[in-house]
């Protein structure tokens, strides 16, 4: 299933993210074992895998949150382990990145929650004018008038549209999608499966999207990576996965 | 070989939380000094422990100062020396009682509140998102509560020290007849430096150790929610510990500087 071949109807861009043999283990267990990944530019990946699969910390080690104990991570052409601190912040830049809980900052308004990421970057990316822009990511989730508000009088389904917004406020190359679903009633996961489709199309990202759902796989994927005990078990199109006779494959789609 | 002896078990989890307190300690001076200042968010927290915590500490001061009065009064009126009592009440309240009581009511109030505040930011993934988006966590959470702990304690020490002779001068007032100038007259007669620079010195060191135990316990929590609550609970008492070895070291440097 990993030939190349087997994945038909996506086009390769350039490739924006780059995972060669990550290892990483806690203990004696194995969570990630010579996992492989590579993803374009503009493409919507969804990495399918149980829960403690290994997907949450493999997307940490993507972005530096965890160390991984050997492989090599290249995001944007830059391999993450040679660079310095300032460095890596400004990849950051680059990359947004959906937490599964929101991870909203409680003590902040949701208007404070938009600026923190740009006041991080403001010198370096030359920005002059922070309302617009919080105005501009509220509006592509559709909730300009929640901006005073604090995070803990708004729904789980608007929390996670403003971690959205948040996500997307400093106009990333890539966004990561943490289980962007979980925990939230079928309409409004439909809702912000809809939004991620939207805001891929609008601001022309390349999502990582990690999920168990089926009907967010469906709706979204370009392309999807099955892990199956920390290791990449199957790769293709949802068809050609969800048609797939293998049963270890199978139940995956159940 | 430990596993067997309960006892040695906890001596050694004692030393390894040592360890890694010092290690947090260690972290915090390296990163002290270094850009970028995270000002702003320093200014909050002043705010937040200090400005938040007057009512309280007034409060406690002035209870204390009534309370500590009206106790020692029929005692030193038997012997005739309640002339002693400005005296007595503000050298105790300033070098000792004053600093100790207040750091342990900031130990509840400011300690548990970075305890439980820093442990749900870290279940919740909030410490994460903000490492994701280009900040420095521990700049930004650790180092401006330590630093805002160690430089407001003192202030709040002096104050509630100030409310508590105010509360003993009413007492005075109304018990002795003794009026409040005659009173803090007296008060500023007994004081000298000997007794307020170890007792400001000290205090210094209550807000470094509230800040330091609530942000090690806070930032290192784990297991989720249950283990919020056990970072609010233990950075209190290790911080009453703590207050009190320093206060027991601050009390021997004294010694053996002044003799």
């Amino acid at each position: 299933m990993k030939d190349e071949n087997t994945y038909s109807s996506f086009e390769k861009g350039k490739p924006v993210i780059k995972i060669e043999n990550l290892q990483k283990q806690f203990g004696d267990e194995v969570v990630l074992n010579n996992f492989n990944l590579e993803m374009f530019e503009n493409e919507n990946l969804v990495l399918m895998g149980k829960s403690g699969s290994g997907k949450s910390v493999m997307i940490k080690c993507l972005v530096g949150l965890m160390e991984p104990d050997s492989g090599r991570i290249e995001v944007l052409g830059k391999d993450i382990s040679r660079l310095e601190r300032t460095e890596m912040d400004e990849l950051r830049a680059e990359i947004g990145f959906l937490f599964q809980g929101s991870a909203l900052y409680d003590s902040m308004t949701v208007r404070e929650n938009l600026e923190f990421p740009l006041r991080r970057h403001t010198k370096r990316m030359n920005i002059e004018n922070t309302d617009e822009l919080v105005l501009e990511a509220l509006e592509s989730v559709g909730l300009t008038k929640t901006i005073d508000l604090m995070p803990e009088e708004l729904s789980g389904g608007m929390q996670r549209r403003i971690a959205l917004a948040r996500a997307l406020i400093l106009k990333p190359k890539i966004i990561l999608y943490d289980e962007p679903t979980t925990g939230l009633d079928p309409i409004t996961a439909k809702e912000i499966i809809q939004l991620m489709k939207n805001i891929q199309k609008k601001y022309k990202t390349s999502s990582l999207i990690i999920t168990h759902d089926v009907d967010c796989a469906r709706v979204i994927s370009d392309r999807m990576i099955l892990l199956l005990e920390g290791t990449n078990y199957a790769e293709g199109t949802f068809k050609e996965l969800s048609t797939s006779e293998d049963p270890k494959i199978q139940a995956f789609f159940k | 070989m430990a596993e067997n002896f309960p006892m040695a078990t906890n001596v050694k989890s004692f030393f390894t939380e040592i360890g890694s307190l010092s290690r947090f300690a260690g972290r915090f001076f390296k990163q002290l000094f270094s850009r970028p200042f995270e000002f702003r968010e320093f200014l909050r927290q002043c705010y937040q422990m200090g400005n938040k915590s007057l009512l309280l500490v007034g409060i406690t001061g002035f209870i204390l100062g009534l309370v500590f009065t009206l106790q020692s009064r029929p005692t030193l009126e038997e012997f005739g020396a309640s002339s002693w009592i400005p005296s007595m009440i503000s050298i105790s309240i300033v070098r000792e009682i004053g600093p100790v009581i207040i750091a342990l009511i900031c130990a509840g109030r400011i300690g548990s509140s970075i305890g439980a505040e820093l442990g749900s930011m870290k279940v919740t993934e909030q410490i994460d998102a903000m490492e994701v988006s280009g900040t420095n966590p521990f700049k930004f959470l650790v180092v401006t509560r330590i630093l805002a702990a160690t430089l407001m304690l003192p202030l709040l020490i002096i104050f509630g020290d100030f409310v508590a002779l105010i509360g003993s001068a009413l007492v005075e007032n109304i018990k002795g007849q003794v009026s409040f100038l005659l009173y803090f007259n007296q008060v500023f007669d007994a004081l000298g430096f000997r007794d307020l620079l170890p007792a400001t010195g000290k205090s210094f060191f209550f807000g470094f150790a509230i800040g330091l135990v609530g942000c090690f316990k806070g930032y290192n929590s784990s297991k989720g929610t249950a283990g919020v609550g056990r970072a609010a609970n233990s950075a209190v008492v290790y911080t009453s510990m703590l207050l009190f070895i320093i206060d027991f070291i601050a009390v021997f440097l004294t010694e053996l500087i002044y003799g």
